[in-house]
């Protein structure tokens, strides 16, 4: 987690010296920060804890919008768990997360370490790499849909000129995700803006002090920068690990919703949405919708108990 | 990999190669969707494909206007937008502000579900929040879509807090002792200095505005109410596609905000990095 300073909040008041006046200025800032918060306050109870429970609650009703729900208790989590497509849901976005987070990560990297090298004409390469991340998730999909036709494709046709006979991509079992993988490090644009300010960060007499030790390039990159650049790195696992249990947008209008082909598209949060709001069994959805929160904490969790080993936190704040 | 000598100069060639190698891969299929935007039908199918094609047919943009109604669309997404922008920007600093600078109990305890609230996952909310706007019967209507951002968003009360956090503390005590009241304090010493993350914010609400795929795709049903992102889907036909007027289409929505960033870069590049490195 980023360092954060709390300082401010244990600041004291003004000093005071009777008791009553004292006590009565301190309800008077009470009274301002709830006041201040009150949207914030409000929007917490309305959007996120209330529906939170609400959605556990939804889990163990067969509610669906056309009639109200009967009280099931686990029911909707054990036919989830002999659900078939439920776990080839389930397969599919380990498969992707396990693949993409890490894959994204080594770019971003390489990107952003040469990215920062001091040549000519760096800002140009920056904004180069950084404009596909701007382009939104729907025209991708339709762009890369287009790029990855495998018959007037351009990318088949580059394959083709070097003598590699294209797949199928999204068309394919087996290549869907690739392709998917493929689509999404496109965008990794602001990841390595990320890791770009991470390395500004790093104090260059370290650097100096490691030449006249003699340590060439690489040494110096592998015992000073890859060290000093974890925190960053941990930021992005923990976020990129989030956000890819949640892929949605890009599977979804690739396949028009339907996970083709043969269910090989069919991620987690599609298959809920589309028990939710294709088949109403909100139900149902909501089940998943808490596993998927409870996947999410265990995964946070378990990221965020590693971090001793392998984060190195500078001396600093 | 920085060093105090530089590089040497086939050193130096060789990362200018891979970089325009690399580059070109990244840039690529933005080109290509600016290349098939003109292309005339004759020439979509062409093998091998051509990137500047030898007739270009503007018309496709016009065509793609009316094919969809393009300017509906349009209307309904800067609705959205602009109405979820002007919500966070009245709500995220005054929060930010109570957790910041106002040294009360809660603050901290508050920031903490704040960060916590940030990690949760849209889904686990989601059907709860349908179901509610459904009997109030707002399904359908643009309203879920813009409401909640008046009730602070976890990410950006983040943001401006930590930029609140690193201005100089002798501000508001100051003037507290001169007995401006809390309001004035902020309205007018807090507000103007944050402005530079005022305007992050208010950018990265426009473009999850203009971008959102998911919010749009739940509670809108009717086309007459569709954003853009659902209405560019009009172009898909049952086995294919109209190519060049979906990719021109692509073109009229990704250009503003590539023309954005150029104009307010740094704030841009400071909502990304915030995050990360703060």
């Amino acid at each position: 987690m980023p360092a954060i300073e709390t300082s401010a909040v244990q600041r004291t008041a003004p000093v005071s010296g009777i008791k009553r006046t004292k006590s009565g200025f301190e309800r008077k800032i009470t009274l301002f920060g709830v006041l201040f918060a009150l949207p914030w306050i409000v929007g917490l109870l309305l959007f996120h804890a209330f529906p939170l429970i609400m959605s556990a609650y939804y889990s163990m009703t067969s509610y669906s919008i056309l009639e109200p729900g009967e009280w099931v208790g686990f029911a909707n989590y054990k036919t989830l768990f002999q659900d078939e497509v439920f776990w080839i849901s389930i397969y599919n976005t380990l498969y992707y997360t396990v693949i993409f987070v890490p894959l994204s990560i080594v770019v971003g990297i390489i990107l952003a370490l040469l990215l920062n090298l001091k040549i000519r004409g760096q800002g140009i390469y920056r904004t180069l790499f950084f404009i596909p991340s701007l382009v939104p998730p729907i025209a991708t999909t339709i762009i890369w849909l287009w790029l990855l036709n495998p018959q007037f494709g351009l990318v088949n046709y580059w394959l083709d000129k070097i003598g590699i006979a294209g797949p199928p991509w999204i068309g394919s079992e087996f290549w869907s995700k690739p392709s998917l993988i493929l689509m999404s490090l496109w965008g990794t644009g602001q990841a390595v803006v990320i890791y770009l300010a991470g390395l500004q960060d790093i104090p260059q007499d370290y650097y100096d002090a490691a030449h006249v030790d003699g340590a060439g390039p690489w040494q110096r990159t592998r015992t000073i920068t890859l060290p000093l650049l974890t925190p960053v790195i941990f930021f992005n696992l923990i976020m990129g690990t989030i956000g890819a249990l949640q892929n949605f947008v890009l599977p979804y209008a690739l396949t028009n919703g339907q996970g083709t082909p043969a269910n090989s598209m069919m991620f987690y949060v599609m298959y809920l949405y589309r028990n939710g709001f294709g088949y109403l069994k909100m139900g149902y959805a909501s089940a998943m919708a808490w596993i998927l929160f409870l996947i999410v904490v265990l995964l946070t969790a378990i990221i965020f108990s590693s971090q001793k080993r392998w984060v190195h936190y500078q001396g600093k704040e | 990999m920085a060093t105090r000598k530089g590089l040497g100069a086939v050193q130096t060639v060789l990362i200018h190669a891979f970089l325009i190698v690399v580059g070109l891969f990244f840039l690529s299929p933005f080109l290509w969707m600016v290349s098939t935007s003109i292309k005339p039908n004759s020439e979509l199918f062409l093998w091998p494909p051509k990137w500047i094609p030898d007739v270009m047919e503007w018309s496709n943009y016009p065509k793609a206007i009316d094919y969809i109604p393009f300017f509906k669309y349009l209307a309904n997404t800067v609705t959205i937008a602009g109405l979820a922008t002007v919500g966070v920007l009245l709500s995220c600093p005054l929060v930010a502000y109570s957790l910041a600078r106002i040294p009360w109990k809660g603050a901290k305890p508050l920031f903490a579900v704040t960060l916590m609230v940030m990690m949760l996952p849209y889904q686990a909310t989601m059907i709860p929040i349908f179901i509610a706007f459904k009997n109030l019967g707002l399904v359908g209507t643009k309203m879920p879509l813009w409401f909640p951002a008046f009730f602070g968003a976890p990410f950006y009360i983040f943001l401006l807090r930590q930029f609140f956090m690193g201005l100089p503390k002798e501000l508001e005590d100051a003037a507290r002792i001169d007995g401006a009241s809390e309001m004035r304090i902020y309205g007018q010493i807090m507000l103007p200095l944050c402005r530079p993350a005022l305007l992050t914010i208010a950018l990265f609400q426009l473009m999850g505005s203009w971008n959102d795929y998911q919010g749009p795709l739940i509670y809108l049903s009717d086309e007459s109410q569709y954003t853009l992102m659902l209405g560019v889907q009009g172009f898909k036909t049952q086995h294919s596609a109209e190519w060049q007027m979906m990719m021109a289409t692509l073109v009229m929505i990704t250009f503003p905000i590539i023309l954005l960033y150029f104009f307010v870069q740094k704030a841009f590049i400071r909502g990304i990095t915030f995050s990360g490195i703060k």
